[in-house]
């Protein structure tokens, strides 16, 4: 498992009728990551254009969720970890000195597992990033309060209650509203960390919708057991196994003819 | 429908294993066990408040809050320079411990959970927490009577902010250490330092939790004798500056209870009834200022 796999070392071969953004958006390149002495990463290497859904899918414990948190640098949060190779944004490298981690978290919007709204109101869970960037114009939070609920397809339903706690809404609702909260920074790119696992189907359903919605402005990854989530909402998808990047290439390939034997037994539902 | 219903019994006895009426007697003899253990836990703390209020009330009257403690023998006079001393003395011991034991808290859970000086300070915390409160007084009257060569509201409130700073601390730890990580992980997820998280997310949501730890440090503040006994004295005068010796409530207690005269034994009752009210109103009002607003 510690061979690279030559297929994702270039860059993917798009058709015209994919028109991509920036195909070399964001680049990983021989990406390995340790947990203390254990390595949940080889080599990784992949290339995501931007303005697309990329879905990592994979088994538990495959590393998908450990790269997605790499990213926004969010694994720095835990002790003794450590990361070889790279991982680069426009041409920038996440790990250059210049960068500063506050920036970066602030350019990539992040939505986790389980919806995490704080205990204050609708209205304040969305402002939260503009605030902490120093933003005190009301009009301006009020704009940015208004356009992420659109943009998150909650608005209608929560605009006469703008003010009342976030803790009170569906689970559906708190995790729209999560996904409203990362967007509201203006972000380039958003990170989803299965984003609709504790969802019921038609929760699910909705989020899916805003997740096609979304990709007009943002690069969207996200980490998903859900094969059929996988192939409803994503342009691309990465499969990952032990560690191990094994298959990287658009979504219709992967789930109609994949190259690898292991990429099939899984989708088919052989494995994992 | 033919159904084979050879045992005898309803739908939920057919295997013939009812619930056994010992499983329901255990159960009820249980929870009886419960409700009249709560209640004679209720007892000694109801008969201390009616005692209280029973031997406190007959002298209650707008002298006590206005007037100085008389001459022994004389029958006149309130406590107004105790009821004073008490929320300055509570209420330098409050100024110094809040900020102490919330910031030390943070930097224990926030900063550096595992580092040698969090520990250190944890243990120092819980073995501070144990210890006999006229310890502090006595350290108190060596660092500062001793130092200054004078009693004061100063030493006292010092004495007192030593005994309740590991009961903040130790609160605030687990009140922050109860804030759930998502929270943590959002905030910092968008782009917020850990400075702004911790103020702006963690803090504000352990505060209502924060503040049940300061009402029980108050209380024990100004229920405290012996390490104000030690360090403001007690003064029969208003007071003029936290410099010199003052009186509180918890000392005139002592000293008027000891007393030969019944009406300076009234009048310990009555400073008793008005220590427990004071306590009480503060509880309450802080209850309802701080209770959490978005849950």
């Amino acid at each position: 498992m510690t061979s690279i796999p030559e297929f994702s070392r270039r860059p993917l071969e798009l058709a015209d009728d994919f028109a991509p953004g920036e195909i070399n958006f964001m680049k990983v390149e021989d990406f390995s990551f340790f947990y203390g002495k254990k390595q949940a990463l080889h080599g990784i290497n992949l290339t995501i254009p931007s303005r697309k859904v990329t879905a990592f899918i994979g088994p538990s414990g495959c590393g998908k969720s450990t790269l997605l948190r790499n990213f926004n640098r969010m694994n720095e949060l835990i002790p003794c970890i450590r990361h070889e190779g790279d991982i680069s944004i426009h041409g920038t490298s996440i790990y250059d000195p210049s960068v500063e981690v506050i920036a970066l978290r602030r350019r990539i919007g992040m939505v986790f597992q389980k919806s995490n709204p704080f205990p204050m109101s609708i209205y304040e869970n969305i402002v939260y990033p503009l605030r902490i960037a120093g933003e005190r114009n009301r009009a301006v939070l009020d704009e940015a309060v208004e356009r992420c609920l659109r943009s998150a397809a909650l608005w209608e339903e929560v605009k006469d209650r703008l003010h009342e706690s976030a803790i009170g809404l569906s689970g559906g609702q708190m995790q729209r509203l999560c996904i409203a909260r990362a967007i509201a920074s203006r972000p380039e790119i958003l990170l989803m960390d299965e984003p609709c696992s504790a969802l019921d189907p038609i929760a699910t359903a909705k989020v899916e919708e805003l997740i096609i919605e979304l990709k007009k402005e943002f690069t969207i990854l996200i980490v998903t057991h859900n094969m059929h989530q996988a192939s409803r909402v994503s342009d691309l998808t990465a499969f990952f196994y032990l560690g191990s990047l094994v298959e990287f290439d658009k979504t219709q390939k992967i789930f109609t003819n994949p190259a690898k034997q292991q990429t099939e037994d899984y989708i088919t539902g052989r494995f994992g | 429908m033919s159904h084979p219903s050879k045992i005898s019994g309803n739908f939920f006895t057919q295997d013939g294993k009812g619930t056994s009426p010992f499983r329901l007697i255990r159960n009820s003899l249980l929870t009886g066990l419960c409700i009249s253990l709560s209640m004679l836990a209720l007892l000694p703390l109801f008969s201390i408040v009616m005692l209280v209020v029973k031997k406190g009330m007959p002298l209650m009257s707008p002298a006590l809050f206005t007037e100085l403690p008389p001459p022994p023998g004389l029958e006149e006079g309130g406590f107004a320079n105790a009821i004073i001393g008490t929320v300055i003395m509570v209420g330098i011991a409050l100024v110094l411990a809040i900020p102490l034991g919330i910031l030390a808290a943070i930097h224990i859970t926030e900063y550096e959970p595992s580092s040698l000086l969090s520990k250190a300070v944890r243990f120092v915390a819980k073995l501070l927490n144990g210890i006999p409160s006229i310890i502090c007084g006595v350290f108190a009257f060596a660092a500062i009577v001793m130092t200054m060569r004078s009693f004061s509201a100063f030493a006292g409130g010092i004495a007192l902010s030593i005994l309740i700073l590991p009961t903040i601390l130790l609160t605030a730890e687990q009140a922050l250490l109860d804030v759930p990580n998502a929270y943590r992980e959002a905030s910092l997820g968008l782009g917020a330092t850990p400075f702004q998280t911790i103020f702006r997310i963690v803090l504000p949501d352990a505060l209502p939790t924060i503040m049940t730890g300061v009402m029980l440090a108050v209380a024990r503040a100004a229920g405290e004798t012996a390490p104000v006994l030690f360090t403001a004295l007690f003064s029969a005068n208003w007071i003029h500056s936290i410099m010199e010796p003052t009186a509180s409530l918890s000392v005139l207690i002592y000293n008027f209870a000891a007393l030969p005269f019944d009406y300076q034994v009234k009048m310990a009752w009555s400073a008793s009834l008005i220590l427990v009210t004071l306590v009480t109103v503060t509880n309450v009002l802080a209850q309802l200022f701080f209770s959490p607003k978005h849950r």
